[in-house]
Parts: C-alpha cells; structure tokens; sequence
C-alpha cells in the first residue's frame, strides 16, 4: 500500500470514525440524560402559621 | 605511592575528561526545564522529573540508563511495558468531572475537531518520508496526551516497528508540548478570531445531571468504544475505571489513591524514566528537531480544528457560541479549558466560559483515545500490527 493510500485511508476512517463514535456518544449521552434524570427539585417547606 | 595518588586523582576527572558536547547541550536543555517548572510553574509535576532524568542520564560516564540502572530499571518496568501511562490514565479518569458533558453533549464534538491535527500531521509525516508506523506514532502527538504517545510508540517499539531510540524523542516532544499549550493556544485564538467572537456571553450551564447518568456513563463509554476500537480498550477502559470509581462512590478509598498517591508516583516515575531517555547522542539528530517540529504542527492544527469548528457553531447558532471554546477540545485537561475561561475573561470580564470549556475540554479527552483507538484498529485491519 502506497504512504498515500495509507494516509488517506487513516484520515477518512480514522476522522471520520472518530467523528462518528463521538457523535454516537453524544446521542447515548442523550440517552443516559433523558432515562435517568435528576430528581425534581424539592418543594420549599410550608411557611410557618403565625 | 605519587603514581598511585595520581591514579586516583585521574579517576576523579574522569567525568570531567569525558564530557561531550552533546551532554552539554543535553544539559542546558535540562536546565531550561528547571526554569519553566521552578521559576515560571510551566507543568512542573512533568518538567522536573523530566529534567531531572535528562541531568542524570547525560552526566559524563552516567549508567543509569544503561541495563541494571536505575532509569533503565523504571523504564522497563512501567514504559516499556505501557503500565505507567496506564496507572495515569487511572488518575486522569478519577480526577476528571464529566458533568459539564453530560449537561451539554454537544460539547463532545469539540473533541473531534480538537483531533484534526492528529491526522493532518500523519499526512505530513508520510510526505516527509517517515515509515507509516513512525508516522502513526508521530501524529499521536496532536492527541496533546501524553500517555497516549508512550503507549503508542512503546507499542510499536515493542513490535520492531519503529526504532527505540525514537520513543524517547515521541514522549519528550509529546510532554513538552502538554506543558506549552498556554504559550502555543492564546495566539492561535486571537488569529482565528474576532473581538466580536471572543467576547460572545454564554448563558450558565445547567450543570443538572443525576447520580445514576454519572455513574452510567463510563460504563457505557467502555462498552462502546471498546466495541468500536477494541486496540484502545486498555487507554479508554483505565479512564473509565478511574471516573467510575470516583463517581461510584463506592471505593472512595480506592479513588483517592488512584488521584492522589497512583498518579503521583506514577508520573514521578515516568518523568524520570523519560528523562532518562533523553541522551544527547541519540537524542540530538534531525529526526529529533523533525519530530518536535511535526509535533508543534500537529497541536496548532487541533487548535484551528477546534476554533475553526467553533466559528461555524458561531453562525449556524446566530452568535449564541463563543468560538473560543473549541480551543478546549484537545486533551490537555484542565489547563485548555482554563485557558479559554482567561481568554474568554480578557475581552469581556462578564463571561464565563469555564462549565462548557471544561465540557469541550472533556470531549477533547475521550476524542483523544478514540482517535489512537480508531487508528490502532485501522492498523491492525490492515494487517500491520
């Protein structure tokens, strides 16, 4: 394999591959996030009654 | 009795006698380093110890990189066998906050184009007449991760792909590079942009992610990426290892040692043993200066990569993005994201852009293994390791 051939093909895979993963991380993040939300905020105490 | 004394008084000038000039050259080289890590605090925890072992290996008549010395002992225990920069890694994961990632995913492609460098320079390194696993090697530069470097050249060194006496050349010009990203980014940032740009204001991340997201998210990215680039599963799985153990809360004994006293000794002992590779006579060719050169082309790169996709986020968000914040996608974690934040600050002390550098600059840490991952495997599909 030519070093030209070799670079390109490291450049399209390996950028592209990289791009993609990342891509697919940040859906799975997404993901993650959207099953597993923080809990809701607690609600404030009740003021006292005077 | 005179001829005796003035046998023993030889032998004390020995070093003296025997002192090259690459030595000395090697030694100055050492001395700079102390000033940057004592007198400007430039990455002194990676500078002294490097330093350090470049002054004990180039010392006239020095065996401690020979077989059976010291450095030569901590070289093949932890580098030549790829175990310290792993330990590292262990560190780096325990000491790393996803958060700012997990409330802004977006984030993470900052980490792919903070790796554009890594590519551009292995064109570059084939053009130049580097072997194509040397070229390999010398674009891991541009992942601005060290202990991705060792472990990439050290597995190509190990498998007679590439020569030894490169190794230590890789390693240097991959930490000193790590320790200039303050000095190599801010001018790359000004150039890259306009005033308008660098003083856009980002609203405050949410920062809202919950225990269980936290706690999943190194499981998952194991299992991806491992599935994806099995050959950076040793890189991608000890980072994971390390944030899962901090996040878990599970072992925070366990956590602690991998932050604090792992990483510590690890890097100690790597800083020597690299140091200690850096012997004048092997160290001081025109690979070397090749190297080192390839290696600056290979970060200013990443930086344009990253800012260069900040700038297009700039437009198609409507001037919502400040570009600066690509800068932060490349490995050099925190320091990339606190130099955007200083950056930022510089041209409008109202913004802080610190929670989505540190995203970006997170992004930029797993983009980094994932791109030596994806090239590892690229390789080994094509039959050369």
């Amino acid at each position: 394999m030519s070093n030209l051939t070799f670079g390109l093909t490291l450049l399209i895979v390996g950028m592209g591959g990289t791009l993609l993963t990342l891509w697919l991380l940040t859906l799975l993040i997404r993901g993650l996030t959207t099953l597993l939300p923080p809990p809701p905020p607690e609600a404030p105490a009740p003021a006292p009654k005077p | 009795m005179l001829d005796a004394i003035l046998a023993g008084l030889q032998g004390l000038s020995e070093g003296i006698r025997n002192t090259e000039g690459a030595s000395l050259i090697m030694l100055a080289i050492a001395g700079m380093m102390f000033y940057l890590a004592v007198a400007k605090d430039v990455e002194p925890l990676l500078l002294l110890p490097i330093g350090f072992g470049c002054l004990l290996a180039n010392l006239p008549l020095s065996e401690l990189m020979h077989p059976g010395g010291v450095l030569k002992t901590m070289y093949d225990f932890g580098i030549g066998n790829e175990l310290f920069p792993l330990l590292i890694f262990v560190g780096i994961g325990s000491m790393t906050d996803f958060t700012p990632l997990l409330a802004n995913p977006k984030l993470l492609l900052f980490g792919a184009a903070g790796q554009l460098g890594i590519f551009a320079t292995l064109l570059l390194a084939l053009a130049l007449g580097f072997s194509k696993e040397s070229a390999v090697a010398v674009a891991t530069i541009g992942a601005c991760d060290g202990p991705t470097v060792i472990y990439v050249s050290n597995l190509f060194a190990g498998l007679g792909k590439i020569d030894t006496s490169m190794v230590g050349a890789l390693d240097d010009a991959a930490y000193s590079y790590m320790a200039l990203v303050p000095i190599i980014q801010p001018p790359i940032m000004r150039m890259l942009t306009t005033e308008k740009e660098r003083a856009v204001k980002m609203p405050p991340v949410s920062g809202k992610v919950s225990k269980a997201a936290l706690i999943a998210f190194p499981l998952v990215v194991t299992v991806v990426t491992g599935l994806i680039a099995p050959k950076g599963l040793p890189l991608m799985g000890m980072i994971m290892l390390g944030n899962f153990m901090k996040v878990s809360g599970a072992v925070p004994r366990l956590a602690q040692a991998s932050e604090n006293e792992i990483a510590n000794i690890a890097t100690l002992f790597l800083g020597l043993a690299i140091g200690g590779t850096m012997v004048g006579h092997n160290f001081l060719s025109v690979k070397t200066l090749m190297v080192f050169g390839l290696g600056l082309f290979a970060i200013i790169v990443d930086t344009v990569g990253g800012v260069l996709l900040g700038k297009l986020w700039y437009v198609l968000s409507g001037g919502k993005m400040n570009p600066l914040i690509g800068a932060a996608g490349i490995s050099a974690y925190p320091m990339a994201a606190r130099l955007v934040q200083t950056e930022g600050q510089r041209w409008n002390k109202q913004n802080f852009l610190l929670m989505h550098a540190m995203g970006a600059n997170t992004g930029g840490q797993i983009g980094s293994v994932m791109a030596a991952a994806i090239m590892l495997s690229v390789l080994k599909g094509l039959g050369l390791i």
